[in-house]
């Protein structure tokens, strides 16, 4: 039930994010701000980089929930009606928050609920409920109702620190009125453990929603893939709205036939493709077209087309398939920002990385573009022999074959391998 | 393939100018259902090539009387977008080839997917 309080420039809102992807959480809320209209903007007496409490200021709760009826990465929203270092300084805070603000969702004829979150540490019952009753000063008239209440609040404690040796005490303290929960639950409902067509790079659910927000996908947009795969991006970018396209070099994988990707399956069904995917989630409408071709000769005419272009190319070490032209390069020092591709007509907004095994990461880089290509600007470019982005590339697939191989000598006998 | 996407499309075949826009030869055209989002077909019209669209549209038989320019205030009209919906959206070409204007050369169209693919001959 949505119930809007009276917010004024004073209301703050915590949201409590998901502790996963954490390079990715504020880029994906700050692209969903900025998709209806507001900046993101937050209290620095949180640490929402690396911990799950982001205090949110000067936006309206309208603006709020529509957030987070798009998020992945924050689980829920609250109206916050006090903060402090402890339990104390959070009562002093409570008492100074304005009756009338409180009174809409204390009354006699409805019933509430508080519940009690600890980040970093578990909580006794004992101590949640001696809590709660540290909470009794304030003014609700209503019943207590567990399973259906019509208002939930929330007390909050942040026990951050190191977790083989927890702190006994939080040291930071919210409490706030629950308003709606974020959209994690897409990540189950979209899994692809059970969707129709897989391939063995398929992104996973949560990182497809992830990129459409970055992406800032909105309702009627138009999205691109170049490097289409099995279609797990348009998959989340249709489900926000967008009409979506891709191409992809390799025949099979468009098509829906050869070997499948499932343990227990060897080919692939009749009724595997991108197109079944989407009308699995009863998206099938958003369903433009996809193509057999190779991203590197886009068949596009000029202009302006597509709203985004959302992808995953290959790395050239999981999916087998026929490469497009090869090319040859030395291996590369150590990663750094300069071998971001550059466009003068595009921005760099993100850059957030996910670490993927002790020594490999990938980065997703989101770039906007800021204004309309004109030949000029393309021509500084190509002439510029540092920016063949194909040569890190392939160097990159170079190095990790290089390491299998040593290992495989290694294993010589034991009678392993590695499976690409 | 739907008339959107082919609308979109052109020829890259190296040293081709004119590629723009592909002839539809086509074996086998279906229709099929699509609900109709009159917000985003209002979006699309401008993107749009009208010429090469009303071409495509008669050389596979669904011409759907769409008229020779697109009217002022389209976006209100909503039997001329439902007729743009109808071309755009719901009409496949399931089986053929596109066929470049300049050199000749055709990409097939199989279960409704093009093979823009070219050798290195042709790139």
């Amino acid at each position: 039930m949505a119930v809007t309080g009276v917010s004024g420039c004073c209301s703050r809102y915590l949201l409590l994010l998901a502790q996963e992807h954490l390079e990715f959480r504020l880029p994906e809320l700050k692209a969903l701000f900025s998709v209806f209209g507001a900046d993101l903007e937050y209290d620095k007496i949180t640490s929402p980089e690396k911990e799950p409490f982001l205090v949110v200021k000067n936006v309206d709760e309208e603006t709020v929930r529509k957030v987070m009826a798009r998020t992945v990465c924050a689980k829920s929203a609250y109206e916050i009606w006090g903060t402090g270092r402890t339990l104390d300084e959070l009562v002093t805070s409570l008492r100074t928050y304005p009756k009338h603000r409180m009174s809409p969702f204390c009354k006699a004829d409805s019933t509430f609920k508080i519940s009690v979150h600890s980040f970093n540490k578990t909580l006794p019952q004992a101590d949640r409920l001696n809590k709660i009753e540290a909470l009794s000063f304030l003014p609700w008239d209503g019943k207590v109702n567990l399973s259906a209440p019509d208002h939930t609040f929330c007390l909050l404690e942040n026990y951050a620190g190191d977790v083989n040796n927890i702190p006994n005490d939080p040291c930071q303290v919210f409490f706030g009125r629950w308003l709606t929960d974020g959209q994690r639950d897409l990540i189950r409902r979209y899994s692809i453990k059970t969707r129709h067509f897989i391939g063995n790079t398929s992104m996973d659910a949560t990182l497809s929603f992830i990129m459409a927000n970055h992406a800032r996908v909105k309702p009627q947009d138009v999205v691109f893939d170049p490097f289409v795969g099995t279609g797990s991006l348009l998959v989340a970018s249709a489900h926000y709205g967008a009409y979506v396209t891709g191409g992809d070099i390799d025949y099979n994988t468009i098509h829906g036939i050869g070997k499948a990707s499932r343990r227990n399956q060897v080919w692939r069904g009749p009724d595997e493709s991108i197109k079944s995917n989407l009308c699995q989630y009863g998206l099938q409408d958003r369903y433009l077209d996809v193509f057999v071709g190779d991203a590197s000769r886009p068949p596009w005419r000029e202009g302006p087309l597509f709203n985004a272009i959302i992808t995953d190319p290959p790395y050239g070490v999981r999916e087998a398939t026929r490469r497009t032209r090869p090319r040859k390069g030395r291996m590369p020092d150590a990663y750094s920002e300069d071998i971001i591709p550059k466009h003068p007509c595009l921005s760099l907004i993100s850059n957030c990385q996910q670490k993927l095994t002790s020594n490999t990461a990938r980065c997703l880089i989101t770039m906007e573009k800021v204004k309309g290509f004109e030949e000029r600007c393309h021509l500084p470019r190509q002439l510029d022999a540092e920016c063949d982005p194909y040569k890190r590339h392939n160097a990159f697939r170079e190095k990790y074959f290089s390491g299998v191989t040593a290992r495989s000598k290694f294993n010589e006998g034991k009678g392993s391998g590695e499976n690409t | 393939m739907k008339l959107l996407t082919h609308n979109m499309l052109t020829s890259h075949v190296k040293g081709v100018v004119s590629g723009y826009p592909l002839r539809i030869k086509a074996k086998e055209v279906q229709l099929n259902a699509v609900d109709f989002n009159a917000e985003f077909i209002s979006r699309m019209i401008p993107k749009l090539e009208w010429k090469a669209l009303r071409e495509a549209a008669e050389s596979v038989g669904h011409l759907n009387d769409l008229p020779l320019e697109v009217p002022s205030e389209h976006q209100d009209n909503e039997e001329f977008l439902q007729k743009v919906h109808h071309v755009l959206m719901e009409v496949e070409v399931e089986e053929g080839v596109l066929q470049c204007p300049e050199s000749g050369h055709e990409f097939p169209i199989s279960k409704g997917i093009p093979n823009m693919l070219l050798n290195e001959d042709d790139v």
